[in-house]
């Protein structure tokens, strides 16, 4: 990430980075086929992250296959022919690596990460797997019982399920209106037919990217890459299901209760996507309102939000036991949320009454120059720590890319030193509008002797 | 592919250890390749310094330490580490307590600073304190309705009776209710000191320099009232089974914990047990148990066993969550994977990969500065000796199935054992 070592030092610092570091670069190409490829070589640890990922997500369900692109990605690890289900897991381990998968609103992405010198393997099977997994009736049946699993174990968490009504309060058209792991209805009702058909659909090279960090030289990398995705032809994707949400005229709240003590309090505000100018004083924004956010997937680096203004507002107010903000890169607008654990003795009314003064305060003046200046110093740092493993890297580079180019993350630092507190302001009084927000509380059914009142 | 990296493992030769006067070991590594870096820290105390009538009063008063300072209010303190997007927190549990930063190197001098202002220079202000009070019966609520902390809450109570790892670290609603500030105050002052503390300084420092800053900031503590860790009492055997059920309603899952106490990591049989751990419940995708729970039966999206080791004999448990009809058919997997595993040794192929794996994945939990910490870490606080990684392997290699079996033996039983289920 050039520039961004440079501008963490401070005067008088012993230690010189740049002398020891140099700035990999970037390779990006796309195949005949269509398939993209993002490489990039980091001689630090002889190590490899592999990433595959497709433009498919539950964005692109429809309602009666709600958690279909979850569940495809869930038959991936069922086995090829050439690559039978338990020959993946059991190399993978056996050779010092590790791999999963990720289905989020906007795209399915594959990962193996693995000594450099055992990454082949990797690559072999998801090339394989692209156009050739084959979804055993049985192993669908077996599959079904545990997803539904999955989702009871979410269901489990009250905050899983408030969310859950939060964002389909907020997208009456969209399908972001949906939870990834999908409705249960649709679990129980989905057909072996329905999954294999969504995969055909979707994996296909020139619907997919390819993403490799670490320790290789990128144009072997390359060759390789060629030689073994080459061989797939382009598919014809579906037509792009593109149902824009329609401005929301007016609050809508969702009133859930259930079992335990603890309330909750999750406001959601309509944001800006990932390719909206936009996006770059919310990231701001949501940082001074709710502290920094890490850009490690995978563990490694952050900081707390205990100076945030939210924070002192309603958690040392002693109204909330923890305060949170989530802004995320998304194709289509999506949320900005605030979540809060409501502390035990307190109501879900008061902690929302706070933070809308802090809200009105945000839209009203303008936020301090050193509070922007603060924001853009941690973003830096938490750009330092999610290069620090192989595999975070891959997942932004993919990430990114699946937003339209890498390059977004690149550029991130230099657009979020852009911002202005004129910016700020700007858009704390455009997304975060009453009438742009769902506001929903979890109270528990009954008081019990227990609670604290 | 391409040149070759040789993997530089951390030894004796790549860390930097040094004994100050008042008893803190000092270890530290350079890592030139990012510009951050990461202090692990551990103390000897914890919640075994206290009796369970004071339930959560070492992990009330360990959170409490960075509520506030001579020199900073805890406004301040949280201002100067959040501005250079830092996170540096103090905890306690059972056998440790201990701080953990990470940071650009830069600041390392500025969080050993706030972090000893933190262990050696509390104020405990009272306003502070109360509020600390409330966010902590907070999460105890929060984890009384959680199927996953319920049952393996039970299962430390039956597995552990009279013991001090029965007593949950965080206490309960009535001791954290009770507990003052001057018991706070009290714990601290006789149980926080450098007498076995360990610090570990891994990323873009000179070891020196690092072990300098450390000397700074620590080098002159002392605490003549630190008093040692009191001794585990025995466990005694068990001998029928032992089973509860924990009932949550309104709840969609339940979650199993199945297991027995096990061995310590000083064990003789340790590395041997976690190896059959591995075959157990964990390799691939959960071991044999998660094939047999997960990917035959589909009764869960989690099935796996884990292996705690530590200071003294923790746990050795299967788990799983799974839908509340499901409960008596997964026991039933589990328990007969069990005695398979008791009844007959592992395979070759399976003691091959299982030891391949363990091996070929040093290098990936070496690449962060996190990973390097916490195995030097480890090292020092169990006495592996600095050159515990490039003995490794060998060592490793040479465990039998035989040797498997008898680890598992002496631990796992097919008739004795504690089974606690939560769930509606």
């Amino acid at each position: 990430m050039p520039g961004v070592f440079v501008s963490l030092r401070k005067p008088g610092d012993s230690i010189d980075y740049n002398l020891r570091m140099k700035q990999p670069k970037v390779l990006k190409t796309r195949l005949k086929n269509g398939l993209t490829v993002v490489l990039k070589e980091v001689h630090i640890a002889p190590v490899v992250s592999w990433w595959v990922w497709y433009r498919v997500g539950s964005r692109y369900e429809r309602p009666g296959v709600t958690g279909i692109s979850h569940w495809v990605e869930h038959m991936m690890f069922k086995g090829t022919r050439a690559f039978p289900a338990s020959v993946g897991d059991r190399l993978i381990a056996r050779d010092g690596g590790f791999r999963n998968a990720l289905t989020w609103i906007d795209w399915t992405a594959y990962f193996e990460t693995m000594p450099a010198d055992k990454i082949d393997f990797a690559l072999r099977l998801e090339a394989d797997r692209m156009r050739r997994a084959l979804f055993p009736p049985k192993e669908v049946e077996s599959e079904r019982t545990v997803i539904i699993a999955e989702r009871q174990m979410n269901e489990n968490e009250p905050s899983f399920r408030l969310g859950e009504e939060v964002q389909a309060a907020a997208f009456r058209v969209h399908p972001y209106h949906h939870e990834v792991i999908g409705d249960m209805a649709d679990l129980h009702s989905m057909t072996r037919d329905d999954l294999y058909g969504h995969y055909r659909n979707f994996y296909a090279p020139n619907n997919a990217i390819a993403v490799a960090v670490g320790d290789f030289n990128a144009r072997e990398m390359l060759a390789r890459i060629e030689t073994l995705f080459g061989k797939h032809k382009p598919a014809t994707l579906p037509t792009p299901l593109t149902r824009p949400e329609p401005e929301q005229r007016g609050e809508r709240r969702v009133r859930l209760t259930g079992e335990g003590e603890t309330a909750y309090l999750q406001i959601g505000y309509h944001a800006p996507g990932a390719n909206d100018a936009d996006f770059f004083p919310m990231a701001v924004l949501d940082s001074i309102l709710a502290g920094a956010s890490s850009f490690n997937m995978f563990g490694g680096g952050g900081t707390s939000n205990r100076s945030s203004r939210l924070y002192r507002a309603i958690v040392q107010t002693g109204l909330a036991a923890n305060i949170g903000g989530g802004l995320s890169p998304t194709v289509d607008p999506y949320l900005y949320t605030l979540y809060a654990t409501v502390r035990a003795g307190q109501t879900p009314e008061a902690v929302e009454r706070a933070i809308d003064a802090e809200i009105d305060k945000v839209r009203n003046e303008p936020v301090s120059q050193a509070e922007l200046e603060k924001a853009i110093k941690q973003a830096k740092a938490m750009f330092a720590y999610s290069a620090e493993s192989v595999t975070n890297q891959g997942f932004w580079l993919g990430f990114t890319e699946i937003l339209g180019d890498y390059r977004w993350f690149d550029n991130y630092l230099p657009r979020l030193s852009a911002v202005t507190v004129a910016d700020i302001q700007r858009v704390a009084q455009k997304y975060l509008a009453p009438g742009n927000r769902v506001v929903g509380t979890y109270v528990p059914a009954e008081p019990t002797p227990q609670q604290e009142r | 592919m391409a040149k070759k990296i040789t993997p530089s493992l951390p030894g004796p030769e790549s860390i930097t250890r040094r004994e100050l006067s008042n008893g803190i070991v000092v270890l530290a590594r350079e890592n030139f390749s990012s510009p951050s870096i990461v202090v692990d820290a551990d103390l000897r105390t914890g919640a075994l310094w206290h009796g369970r009538d004071v339930a959560g009063l070492a992990d009330f008063t360990g959170t409490a330490l960075m509520r506030g300072t001579e020199r900073l209010a805890f406004n301040e303190i949280y201002e100067q580490i959040e501005s250079v997007g830092a996170s540096l927190s103090v905890s306690a549990g059972t056998h440790t307590a201990g701080f953990y930063a990470k940071s650009l190197a830069e600041d390392l001098d500025l969080m050993l600073g706030l972090a000893a202002d933190a262990l050696r220079r509390p104020v405990f202000p009272e306003r502070e304190i109360e509020r600390l009070r409330g966010e902590i019966l907070t999460r105890l609520q929060i984890t009384a309705n959680d199927t996953r902390d319920r049952a393996l809450e039970a299962f430390y109570e039956l597995a552990y009776p009279d013991h001090p790892y029965s007593i949950v670290e965080e206490g309960y609603p009535e001791t954290v209710k009770a507990l003052t500030r001057q018991q706070l105050i009290d714990f601290h002052k006789t149980n926080f000191g450098p007498r076995g503390m360990v610090v570990v300084v891994v990323g873009a420092v000179e070891a020196s320099k690092a072990v300098d800053l450390v000397a700074r900031h620590f080098g002159d503590w002392s605490n003549p009232a630190q008093t040692d860790q009191p001794a585990l009492p025995a466990l005694a055997p068990i001998t029928a089974p032992r089973r509860t059920h924990v009932s949550l309603p309104g709840k969609a899952q339940a979650d199993i914990v199945l297991g027995v106490p096990g061995p310590a990591r000083s064990h003789p049989l340790f590395l041997t047990a976690r190896l059959a751990n591995n075959i157990l419940g964990v390799f691939g995708m959960g071991g044999r148990i998660g094939h047999q729970v997960r990917e035959k039966h589909g009764l869960a999206y989690y099935a796996a066993s884990n292996l705690s080791g530590g200071y003294g004999p923790g746990p050795w448990y299967a788990y799983a969550g799974v839908n509340p009809g499901n409960i008596e058919k997964a026991v039933s997997l589990m328990q007969r994977e069990i005695a398979r595993f008791l009844a007959r040794k592992v395979t070759p192929d399976e003691i091959a990969d299982n030891k391949a794996q363990f091996i070929g994945r040093l290098p990936l939990g070496l690449e962060t500065n996190e990973g390097v910490a916490s195995t030097i870490s480890s090292m020092e606080l169990f006495d592996l000796g600095l050159d515990y990684l490039l003995r490794f392997p060998a060592m490793f290699n040479a465990i039998t199935r035989d040797e498997i079996q008898t680890a598992a033996r002496a631990f796992l039983s097919a008739e004795n054992y504690v089974l606690a289920t939560a769930g509606p």
